[in-house]
């Protein structure tokens, strides 16, 4: 099928698929087990692809991507044990979907980082957009700078550190995983979560919908200092502990054959 | 889903056509249905009227051409009864038409009139406003109107994603706040008590180009602002008073501000510097408009900013 042109130098077939042709970058340097690549004039179709056959086919396990310019997408689903460096700012939906890789972002992010990541580690230098680690299921994913609305929507595993401040609705129907905060944390923490832990270092604008404070144990201060170690982030602050009070989601009152239904 | 831009100069002009086009052509997949532009040249004593005399879809067919020629013709007639002395009239497009008057009368009065002429709509009027929109994307857009030489200190870009009205020009963005001068209003978002506020605001007088509830902050912005409310105030009252899921970037003469309604819904970039401020719905298209690694911030819930030239 032909592909048509567009303006913005991004080609789509009669279908609406994006770049049906698209080349394979030839400016990908490959030393040994590690590889880098400009980013500055290729397409995220393009990128993708290069990191995708570096990794899967060429057997590559430390990629760096220069100058991703905001570009949307990159690095989504990989699902091998490997290193992704981004050199400047992805933009929206960075490394959703991964299973294993351990990426490290010297820029920012756009909405929506990791989302849906089930195992691995995402470091970020700077700040994040709204909906970070939404969805999460396993995996650290750390933002040094502040982050946007709703971080951590939806979690179902995996720990976020934050070590600025949140925005509203962060952890909203959290179902399991951790969220350690650093900063402030704006209204509606915790809203309707039926699970999971959040710690805040700084002030809590509100509480959600059955977000209570929680009691605070050696298993706490093990996690944080444990997460805080590895990931070399320092001494960490002293938290607060939130919960979900199981008023409006209690499943631990669940019948057996109830309780198989929701937790498999 | 639609992508809203905004750049503002505090140390002079810019190519802000050229700008704006570029920001919102990396957001094209925000919404390709249709691009708009508020910008601000330098001021002068010349009020500068935008109006178009059918919509774009329809601006063709049997004698389309000569009605066009007859209510242009009937626009300057009126032009002059009114007492307003034309010193220029331009046609982009053959609908669509950029006049210069000198003036000192009722704008209100001047823009009734001259929508009374069968077709015409009034796209903007002021004294250094200009809102330029039309179908398709923002290249297409530009290069049609000739945006790219355009030089001014600031303005707002609007890319169009039809959900819930037309594919047309009444439906596409950005909206002039009727009747006042210089106020134009971008939005990404939905309000839902939209009716209840036009009807308020026609109570006091004001009437609505079209049926898009992004109009209704225009309108709302410029009617506080009348009673001697700031820019700022009037968009913190709008946060109280406006219902539902929205971010809006509003112009004046010599401002541009910014707001996030309270759940923080919809996206909204911030890259703030000395020289220049400039907001997007996504970063990309701050990264078309400043070719580094900066650093941008989401501005949070609830969050009103304001900048002057």
């Amino acid at each position: 099928m032909a592909g048509v042109g567009s303006r913005s130098g991004v080609s789509y077939d009669a279908r609406g698929l994006v770049e049906p042709h698209a080349d394979m970058p030839d400016n990908v340097e490959v030393d040994g087990g590690r590889a880098r690549f400009d980013a500055s004039d290729l397409t995220i179709r393009q990128i993708n692809m290069a990191l995708r056959k570096l990794i899967y086919d060429d057997g590559i396990t430390d990629v760096t991507i220069l100058n991703p310019a905001s570009k949307h997408s990159l690095a989504v689903g990989i699902l091998k044990r490997c290193r992704i460096h981004f050199e400047g700012s992805p933009g929206w939906f960075a490394c959703g979907l991964i299973d294993g890789p351990e990426v490290t972002i010297n820029g920012r992010v756009g909405w929506s980082v990791a989302e849906n990541m089930m195992s691995g580690v995402v470091m970020i230098e700077r700040s994040a957009g709204s909906l970070t680690g939404a969805a999460i299921r396993g995996g650290d994913l750390i933002v040094k700078g502040d982050v946007g609305a709703r971080t951590g929507i939806d979690q179902k595993g995996g720990t976020i550190i934050v070590l600025g401040d949140v925005g509203i609705n962060t952890g909203f129907m959290m179902q399991r995983g951790r969220q350690i905060i650093c900063g402030n944390a704006g209204m509606n923490l915790g809203d309707s979560m039926y699970d999971g832990e959040i710690y805040v270092a700084g002030t809590v604008a509100s509480l959600g919908v059955d977000c209570v404070p929680g009691d605070w144990t050696d298993a706490d201060t093990e996690l944080i200092e444990r997460k805080f170690r590895i990931h070399g982030l320092g001494d960490p602050p002293e938290f607060q502990k939130f919960v979900c009070g199981k008023v409006l989601h209690n499943y631990d009152q669940l019948e057996p054959s109830e309780r198989k239904l929701v937790i498999h | 889903m639609c992508g809203i831009a905004g750049v503002i100069h505090r140390d002079g002009t810019a190519d802000i056509g050229a700008e704006l086009t570029a920001m919102l052509q990396s957001m094209k997949h925000r919404g390709p249905d249709s691009t708009g532009y508020a910008v601000y040249g330098p001021a002068d004593d010349l009020v500068v009227i935008r109006f178009v005399l059918a919509e774009p879809n329809k601006s063709t067919g049997i004698g389309m051409a000569e009605r066009l020629e007859r209510n242009r013709a009937e626009v300057e007639s009126r032009l002059a009864k009114i007492g307003a002395e034309v010193a220029t009239v331009t046609n982009d497009t053959g609908y669509a038409f950029r006049a210069t008057i000198r003036y000192g009368g009722d704008l209100k009065a001047l823009a009734d009139y001259l929508e009374d002429v069968p077709g015409c709509e009034v796209l903007s009027l002021g004294s250094s406003l200009e809102i330029i929109k039309d179908l398709g994307d923002a290249s297409t857009v530009s290069d049609q109107y000739n945006l790219g030489s355009f030089r001014g200190t600031h303005g707002i870009g609007h890319v169009r994603m039809a959900t819930e009205s037309e594919v047309d020009l009444a439906s596409a963005h950005p909206y002039w706040a009727y009747p006042f001068a210089d106020v134009a209003v971008v939005h990404n978002g939905q309000l839902t008590n939209y009716h209840q506020w036009r009807r308020r605001l026609e109570q006091h007088g004001h009437r609505f180009q079209s049926e898009c509830d992004s109009e209704i902050i225009a309108v709302y912005l410029a009617e506080y602002m009348s009673r001697g409310l700031t820019l700022e105030t009037s968009m913190k009252h709008s946060l109280d008073d406006l219902d539902g899921v929205f971010t809006y970037v509003c112009v004046t003469g010599n401002q541009l501000g910014v707001a996030k309604d309270e759940m923080a819904a919809k996206p909204l970039v911030l890259f703030e510097s000395e020289p220049l401020v400039a907001v997007a719905t996504e970063e990309v298209a701050i990264r078309s408009l400043v070719k580094r690694e900066v650093e941008t911030r989401d501005p949070y819930e609830r969050e009103v900013l304001v900048w002057q030239v």
